[in-house]
């Protein structure tokens, strides 16, 4: 139920988005979904692309930082109030979120989040406990 | 205004070189048979305490530099026992080990009557309370400041440096006269007094002495602007003494030296050659007045120039300018002297690749100092607070060593210029 991220360091300077991304086009990986965290100083691009392994050997090999990070996925559905019932679960269990981040898709009637949490494994049993829907990798990318 | 010493600071210009020969000689012998480093150093070139008959020889001597003092750490060049030692400063040196130095109590009278002589020609009296905001500790700016003040009578306040609210609150409530510290605090204390809204012609402070850092005549003016006072130069080096081995007087053209106790010269650096009066150059003192610690031709590394033409104030002592800038690559922020150097160090018991680009500026008239390093990849997280928590890691390591804060960047591998050849280390952009 654990889905990897690339979390990739930006430097705060010009065309370096650009760079990072066409690295990841000539890899032949599709973004599917992505965030950035931005302070002063840098950013931390996070992305989740179809083929991670593939999009990381290239992006390490041009000399950029790049580290794969486990997260996990869930649907709720794209109605008012379903987000909050995931976050009490969590909430309730301890489980602090370091980030998250949303997305919908074309295939789907369903909202997907994409959580960073502190114990992905915890996370994972309490939530599908309750009953709420996490996708594996696979399920993920078959839904795009 | 009046004058400490005018038996020395207006002597002539013969009884001046008639003193300094006679101390010259007396000190290198003291070095020779008390200072192993030195006999050895006399000893290999041939020289002869006798070979000494008058300050013309001095250019006989060879020279100490900073790493003679870190080879010999802490105490090897002390030429006294250590009984009769009654303090010890330290300031950073190249490495991780300080600048060790001692003082007997004739030194620190020797110190204090430098300072003293500061205090009167920036017009200090008896009945004046000295206000000392330099930092008191190892550094010898508060303690110097402070004895200095003690031995003309005046009352030494001592302040200390920081909580700036409290300073201005005794500047208020005790009626502080001079108030000694580093230019940039000074600007600092300026800038709170005119946000506190207190108009600074309420305050009885009529003086102030601001050394340890190169400061500008156009930040001398709004520190004189801020304050409305009288803003006078003080130079110092802990190997030499602290602050006082040089010091301003009411016409503000050039730095009087306690020629007495410290020998001034100024040489080639790449030739070592002495230079003429009014040449720019590396200044060397020699301690021809001190017993624990008798420096011969120390090189301070700051580059200025000499003159032996009476000053209007009546002095007839040596003058130096403000140093325009350094021989080696020492950086002064905040009062707080930093090699390049100790940052590699730094980073490799971190075991982080040396590569690092240091960032000095002036912001709100306070030096700043930002280190730009490599992350390692095992650095980098994926969450903000990973990063800034390994940011803070870096920014207490520099700190233990450096004695002060500098802002630590992450930035990617590979990115920063190497470690080999003459790689660009250091961007100041302040302003001298």
């Amino acid at each position: 139920m654990i889905i990897k991220q690339l979390s990739i360091f930006v430097e705060n300077k010009k065309g370096r988005l650009a760079e990072i991304t066409e690295i990841i086009s000539k890899a032949d990986a599709n973004i599917r979904a992505l965030s950035i965290a931005d302070t002063t100083d840098f950013g931390i691009l996070r992305l989740i692309v179809d083929r991670p392994d593939e999009a990381a050997a290239a992006l390490k090999s041009s000399g950029i930082t790049v580290s794969v990070t486990n997260v996990i996925a869930i649907g709720i559905d794209d109605t008012p109030g379903a987000f909050s019932v995931p976050m009490r679960i969590l909430s309730e269990a301890d489980i602090d979120v370091e980030y998250m981040y949303a997305f919908i898709t074309r295939k789907s009637e369903k909202a997907y989040v994409i959580l960073r949490v502190a114990d992905n494994d915890a996370a994972a049993k309490v939530l599908l406990d309750k009953g709420v829907e996490l996708l594996d990798e696979e399920g993920f990318h078959k839904m795009m | 205004m009046s004058i400490f010493k005018p038996e020395i600071e207006c002597a002539s210009r013969d009884y001046l070189h008639a003193l300094q020969s006679a101390r010259l000689i007396k000190m290198v012998k003291n070095a020779y048979e008390n200072v192993p480093f030195y006999r050895q150093k006399f000893d290999e070139i041939g020289l002869k305490p006798e070979d000494i008959h008058s300050i013309d020889d001095i250019t006989k001597l060879p020279f100490t530099v900073k790493t003679d003092l870190r080879d010999n750490y802490p105490f090897g060049l002390f030429a006294v026992d250590k009984g009769d030692l009654v303090r010890i400063h330290a300031s950073s040196g190249t490495t991780g080990k300080p600048t060790v130095v001692g003082y007997t109590k004739h030194d620190i009278d020797v110190w204090a009557d430098g300072a003293a002589r500061a205090i009167c020609a920036a017009g200090g009296t008896k009945d004046d309370t000295i206000h000392v905001s330099y930092g008191y500790g190892l550094f010898t700016g508060g303690l110097g400041l402070h004895y200095g003040a003690e031995y003309m009578g005046a009352t030494a306040l001592p302040a200390s440096s920081g909580n700036t609210k409290r300073q201005i609150q005794m500047l208020q409530d005790f009626g502080s006269d001079i108030i000694c510290c580093t230019p940039s605090y000074a600007m600092f204390i300026g800038e709170t007094v005119r946000d506190m809204g207190i108009d600074p012609k309420s305050l009885k402070v009529r003086a102030g002495i601001f050394g340890a850092e190169p400061w500008t005549d156009e930040m001398r003016k709004e520190i004189e602007r801020l304050l409305d006072i009288k803003a006078y130069d003080i130079y110092g080096l802990s190997e030499i003494a602290g602050p006082g081995v040089s010091y301003d007087c009411e016409c503000q053209n050039g730095m009087h030296v306690c020629e007495d106790y410290f020998y001034p010269e100024i040489i080639d650096p790449d030739t070592l050659e002495v230079l003429p009066d009014g040449e720019y150059g590396e200044l060397v003192f020699t301690c021809i007045g001190k017993e624990a610690l008798p420096l011969v031709r120390y090189r301070t590394r700051d580059i200025c120039a000499l003159t032996r033409e009476t000053c209007p104030c009546g002095r007839t002592t040596v003058r130096m300018t403000k140093p325009k800038g350094r021989s080696d690559d020492m950086l002064i922020i905040r009062g707080v002297n930093v090699f390049p150097s100790q940052v590699e160090h730094v980073l490799l018991s971190l075991n982080m690749a040396p590569n690092y680009l240091i960032l000095v500026d002036r912001k709100n008239n306070l030096d700043t100092m930002e280190v730009q390093v490599e992350m390692t990849p095992e650095m980098f997280s994926d969450t903000v607070k990973g990063m800034e928590n390994e940011e803070k890691r870096i920014e207490a390591a520099l700190q233990s060593t450096l004695n002060i804060f500098a802002k630590v960047r992450l930035m990617a591998p590979g990115t920063l210029p190497r470690s080999e050849g003459k790689a660009k280390r250091v961007i100041d952009n302040r302003v001298f």
